[in-house]
């Protein structure tokens, strides 16, 4: 099944199977019924079968029961997915253009993270149980900037100290960020410790407010308008300006743009710095959101890749779509499950990605090499 | 012939064992000038090379005075060559404005500005706001010729300009080389349909294995049909 699902119609042979571009196409309509009858399945069981006195029972009711319940779960996927999208936009720009796989992506998130906890302290002036009513926004906004540019600054020494030399080396390249990755996952725990840290919310996002009956945390909702802005802010680099076409040009065909008299070498730099920067944004956001810890960037280097792979590598539309994708199943798997099964949701997220690529081979938004 | 603009010198150039380009020497100056021949003869190769895509493995290329090869290709761009490849390659992601947009630092003052390739291609500018992908083949090839103008450029080297395209579409094709030239642009067409060949240039290089074989002109070479027959494989 994969072999024909992952041809893009026309043009590709298959040894002795002989398909039309006709019958290919008509085969293609399996997995998009299949996958139809899940997701409806599913909806249907969120909006009205989940945790009735007839069904089975669930953390979080039905829609039209619970409707409280099922908002929280919508907001929880949808601020998730603002994190998952800074981190996984800044890794999708990377290797839309350059063809890198930055396997160290995560590796600058938990950088960015811990510089900026670090920080925050000096700024706090206390190193351990940091109430959020002694952030002010400016505690929590400059260690996140410092910390975001310190990673940036590092993929471009990266990038122009080793990777620039393999452009076009896949796989040297995946092999290199590795190596980075694994150096500085060893020399971050020598200096940060093998504990969980948190960076500490500004005091003024932390409260809650009521929406249909429930709590809901503001600071959620804080990640994910900066989650907004940095998207349009993006859209806006990527659609309004000069660099930006030259960069949607770049993915487009790198040989081209350099026969225009264009120093490519110059945008790599830019967007490796722009990429990193995204990577230690989403650190600081997560250490404030989940803490951070060793393994949380090997956590988070998954996290951006099954997003980039949803969405479609190297599309910033991909990003958002798989960011969304992602963020709603991680929410509403464990919350609709069975209550005695949802320790299998972990299953979800990775089935998710199975189906998305069974229907679409290069992702929601991607295109056929 | 006027001051030389490019200077080709026992140009040797392959992929790596095998040599496509054996010592290939031409010169032209202000002028335009068309290389013809049959499929496989090395055309694009040269091409390739001229722009820095390929490192020649012997012989000079000499552009304005000065040495090219060994230069990378946007270095060579920003010299003067400017480059339209065969099949357009057009930016899929782009649209027509953004297009020249992206290439518009610079141009203030100059000769092409996008304002002056709207004011050339008069299509063009009734279809800014489309995708690169959703022009006709020939509002392609006046789109990548625009682009190529806004470098500004003292050469503009052409591959296969006419290749897929309507003979209207053509002879607006000939008669913008006409313009450049007559404006104090050179302009070097590789080319394997004779007619669109003869008329664009004069001066007509044949190319068989890697080499430029004979020098001729248009009128010979439209008049010829041994000379065709021979080397263009053309029966006509």
């Amino acid at each position: 099944m994969s072999g024909e699902a992952s041809t893009d119609v026309a043009d590709i042979k298959f040894g002795m199977l002989h398909l039309t571009p006709r019958s290919l196409r008509a085969l293609r309509v399996i997995p998009t019924i299949m996958v139809g009858l899940i997701v409806a399945f599913a909806v249907l069981w969120i909006l009205f079968l989940a945790d009735r006195s007839w069904t089975v029972k669930t953390s979080a009711g039905a829609a039209i029961e619970e409707p409280g319940e099922f908002l929280v779960t919508l907001l929880d996927g949808l601020t998730f997915a603002g994190l998952l999208f800074v981190v996984a936009s800044g890794f999708t720009l990377i290797f839309g253009l350059m063809r890198t796989v930055n396997m160290a992506h995560g590796a600058m998130f938990l950088l960015a993270a811990y510089v900026g906890i670090q920080l925050q302290q000096t700024m706090v002036g206390k190193s351990r149980n940091i109430e959020s009513a002694e952030v002010s926004m400016f505690a929590w906004v400059v260690p996140l900037l410092v910390g975001a540019t310190v990673v940036a600054v590092l993929g471009v020494v990266m990038q122009q100290l080793f990777l620039r030399w393999n452009q076009g080396q896949d796989l040297r390249q995946a092999i290199i960020t590795i190596a980075v990755s694994v150096v500085l996952a060893d020399q971050m725990l020598l200096q940060f410790g093998g504990l969980a840290k948190k960076m500490v919310w500004p005091g003024s996002v932390v409260h809650f407010f009521e929406i249909l009956g429930q709590r809901y945390a503001f600071s959620r909702i804080f990640m994910l308008g900066i989650a907004i802005v940095v998207g349009i802010a993006l859209w806006l680099w990527l659609n309004k300006t000069r660099m930006g076409m030259v960069i949607r040009a770049g993915v487009d065909d790198e040989e081209m743009v350099r026969a225009l008299g264009i120093n490519v070498a110059v945008v790599f730099g830019i967007t490796f710095f722009v990429g990193s920067f995204l990577a230690g944004m989403g650190g600081a956001m997560g250490a404030s959101f989940a803490g951070a810890a060793p393994g949380t960037d090997g956590q988070w280097l998954l996290n951006s890749l099954i997003v980039v792979i949803i969405g479609g590598l190297g599309s910033i539309k991909g990003a958002v779509a798989g960011s969304v994708l992602f963020g709603m199943v991680t929410a509403f798997s464990p919350a609709y499950l069975p209550s005695a099964y949802t320790f299998y949701s972990i299953i979800f997220t990775l089935g998710t990605l199975a189906i998305v690529l069974a229907v679409r081979p290069n992702g929601l938004f991607g295109r056929a090499e | 012939m006027s001051d030389s603009v490019l200077r080709v010198d026992g140009l040797c150039a392959g992929y790596g064992a095998s040599q496509v380009l054996e010592n290939l020497s031409f010169e032209m100056g202000q002028e335009a000038v068309c290389i013809v021949g049959r499929n496989g003869m090395g055309k694009t190769t040269l091409c390739k090379t001229l722009m820095g895509f390929l490192q020649p493995s012997a012989g000079a290329i000499t552009f304005g005075g000065s040495r090219i090869d060994g230069l990378s290709p946007d270095r060579i761009a920003r010299r003067g060559l400017a480059y339209i490849p065969q099949g357009r390659r057009l930016f899929p992601s782009l649209t027509v404005d953004e297009h020249l947009e992206m290439l518009a630092k610079g141009t203030r003052g100059k000769r092409w500005t996008p304002a002056a390739v709207y004011e050339l291609f008069p299509r063009l500018a009734e279809r800014r706001q489309n995708g690169g992908a959703e022009l006709s083949g020939g509002e392609q090839q006046m789109l990548a010729v625009g682009r190529a103008l806004l470098l500004n450029g003292k050469l503009i080297l052409m591959d296969e300009p006419s290749e897929g395209l309507a003979p209207t579409i053509v002879d607006t094709l000939i008669e913008v080389v006409h313009r450049l030239v007559e404006e104090g642009t050179a302009v070097l067409v590789v080319e394997q349909n004779l007619r669109a060949a003869t008329s664009m240039a004069t001066r007509q290089l044949v190319m068989v294995s890697g080499q430029i074989e004979i020098e001729t002109t248009s009128h010979e070479l439209s008049d010829d049909a041994d000379l065709q027959r021979q080397y263009l494989g053309v029966d006509a």
